[in-house]
């Protein structure tokens, strides 16, 4: 059967400050079924990011080669959604602007889409916000908005960068929750990095682990924990198993002391 | 009545206390120490020529409120867009830049005279003086303010599949606009510099020409009666760019909280 993501033998250089060039990625083979939900599990700098763009075709491998969908990724893949760390929301548009925005970016016209974004909205508890600006929000339900914004156009793909690294540990742990809902109803292809494991087991069918710079697969665990995954599944001995092997792996890998 | 507005009337009582509370230390000061009316007069005195003298301060003033805003306007419509060209192409930004700072390392007092020479004795020159010395801050700032953006926001419309110009226009643009207007407000108080400094060159119109009649003669009082007028000018013309500041950009973090 054929992967919907593949990226075979992927490696990606880049010029540093002062001239000499460094391996972020390092002979990546990963191979991402439809609807899967795969973690990139690494330490700062290992090129887990790299590797996100490398799939986005935000940038272009050096050597190896990324294809989505049956079809090489050369520039820019926009069938798409894109979920930074920082929120990115655009200061001077409402919530539900900054939702739409998708489309205007894309040229086409918002305006059939409305009724839609304001469900997309309210899926994600922010109903009645739709009028209010960003920086009227709190950082959590600024992250829910960026998140409609990448699911608005319905992409086969949903490629998320620490989307949950600069919220407090309840709102996390209460858009985990909410992640997996919507992935189980859409039924996307999630591609998230994140350096929490229990964030990667938690989420995943299959955690990629990856060795500090430059960035290489450890190991792919498959994460057999059934669905919906309810927050206290962090107590069952499973998840603990698969948090400590993971740990033992960083462990060998001199990450963790 | 709603907080904000509450704040702002507050804060229209400070300044107004601020202005009377000068005005009352100036003319008790005045009178205590007998201060001649040719070095110093008082505030009252200083009023009573501002309507006295109504008709030439006046036609002074619309005089040189045209320079101040023709130069203004002139600077805003080379400005924005060449700093534009110049964070649009950076082989064009080389070639443009360095001359550009070339004409600011200038003093543009100095330019005064050659603007004479060039453009006659009428509101030109002026003109000239009060474009030059505005439009630079307008250039630094819509240049920054245009290449300040995050750049996870170009990615992210990247794989949105939006072209360059549509970056530039829905993106850069308005998350420039406070920078913009930053420059524009530091421009707005230059082009009153600019302005004035023309006419002290050569004129026989403006309040510029009125300052240096009114020193010849020494005549304090209508010298401060002009200064008086002057600064009027400038703050209205300060407060009119932070207005339309304010209609436009009430999204900024600038416009959120006004402070007191």
């Amino acid at each position: 059967m054929n992967a919907f993501i593949r990226a075979d033998k992927v490696c990606k250089t880049f010029a540093t400050r002062d001239g000499s060039p460094t391996l972020a990625v390092d002979h990546v083979d990963l191979h991402i079924d439809g609807a899967e939900f795969v973690s990139l599990l690494g330490p700062s700098g290992c090129g887990k990011s790299t590797l996100l763009s490398l799939v986005a075709g935000l940038i272009q491998p050096s050597s190896g080669g990324v294809e989505v969908g049956g079809a090489q990724v050369k520039a820019p893949y926009t069938n798409v959604g894109i979920v930074f760390q920082s929120d990115l929301l655009l200061d001077w548009r409402t919530v539900l602007g900054n939702v739409l925005v998708q489309f205007e970016m894309r040229g086409e016209d918002p305006r059939p889409h409305e009724a839609r974004a304001r469900q997309l909205i309210a899926s994600v508890g922010l109903a009645g916000f739709e009028s209010k600006y960003p920086w009227e929000l709190s950082g959590g339900m600024r992250q829910r908005v960026s998140i409609c914004r990448a699911l608005i156009h319905e992409p086969p793909l949903l490629l998320m960068d620490e989307p949950f690294g600069a919220l407090d540990a309840l709102t996390r742990e209460q858009m985990q929750v909410d992640l997996q809902r919507i992935w189980q109803s859409s039924r996307k292809t999630v591609i998230f990095v994140t350096h929490s494991i229990s964030e990667a087991v938690f989420l995943s069918d299959r955690v990629v682990v990856m060795t500090p710079r430059p960035g290489k697969i450890r190991e792919v665990m498959r994460i057999d924990l059934p669905r919906p995954r309810a927050i206290d599944v962090r107590d069952t001995p499973e998840f603990a198993a698969y948090v400590r092997h993971i740990n033992k792996l960083f462990q060998e890998m001199g990450v963790i002391h | 009545m709603s907080t904000a507005s509450n704040e702002r009337l507050k804060s229209f009582l400070w300044s107004t206390g601020s202005f009377l509370l000068i005005f009352v230390v100036w003319d008790l000061g005045v009178r205590a120490f007998k201060v001649p009316a040719y070095l110093l007069p008082s505030p009252l005195a200083v009023f009573v020529a501002i309507i006295e003298h109504w008709r030439t301060l006046g036609i002074h003033t619309l005089w040189t409120t045209g320079t101040i805003l023709a130069g203004f306007l002139a600077a805003i419509v080379v400005a924005v867009p060449l700093a534009m060209l110049i964070v649009v192409s950076p082989t064009l930004g080389r070639l443009i830049y360095p001359p550009m700072v070339a004409t600011q390392a200038i003093p543009k007092i100095a330019l005064a005279p050659l603007f004479i020479v060039w453009f006659g004795f009428g509101l030109m020159p002026k003109v000239a003086v009060a474009f030059l010395i505005a439009f630079f801050p307008i250039v630094i700032d819509t240049i920054v303010g245009l290449r300040n953006i995050d750049p996870g926001m170009i990615q992210l419309a990247r794989s949105m599949g939006a072209p360059p110009h549509r970056v530039f226009l829905r993106l850069r643009l308005p998350n420039a606009l406070p920078m913009i207007f930053g420059g524009l407000k530091v421009a707005s108080a230059l082009a009153v510099v600019g302005a004035l400094t023309g006419e002290f060159v050569g004129s026989d119109k403006g309040l510029g020409y009125v300052l240096l009649q009114a020193s010849g003669n020494l005549n304090t009082t209508l010298l401060f009666a002009t200064l008086v007028v002057l600064s009027v000018v400038a703050m209205i013309f300060f407060y009119a760019v932070e207005l339309i500041e304010r209609i436009l950009i009430p999204w900024h973090v600038s416009q959120r909280a006004h402070p007191s």
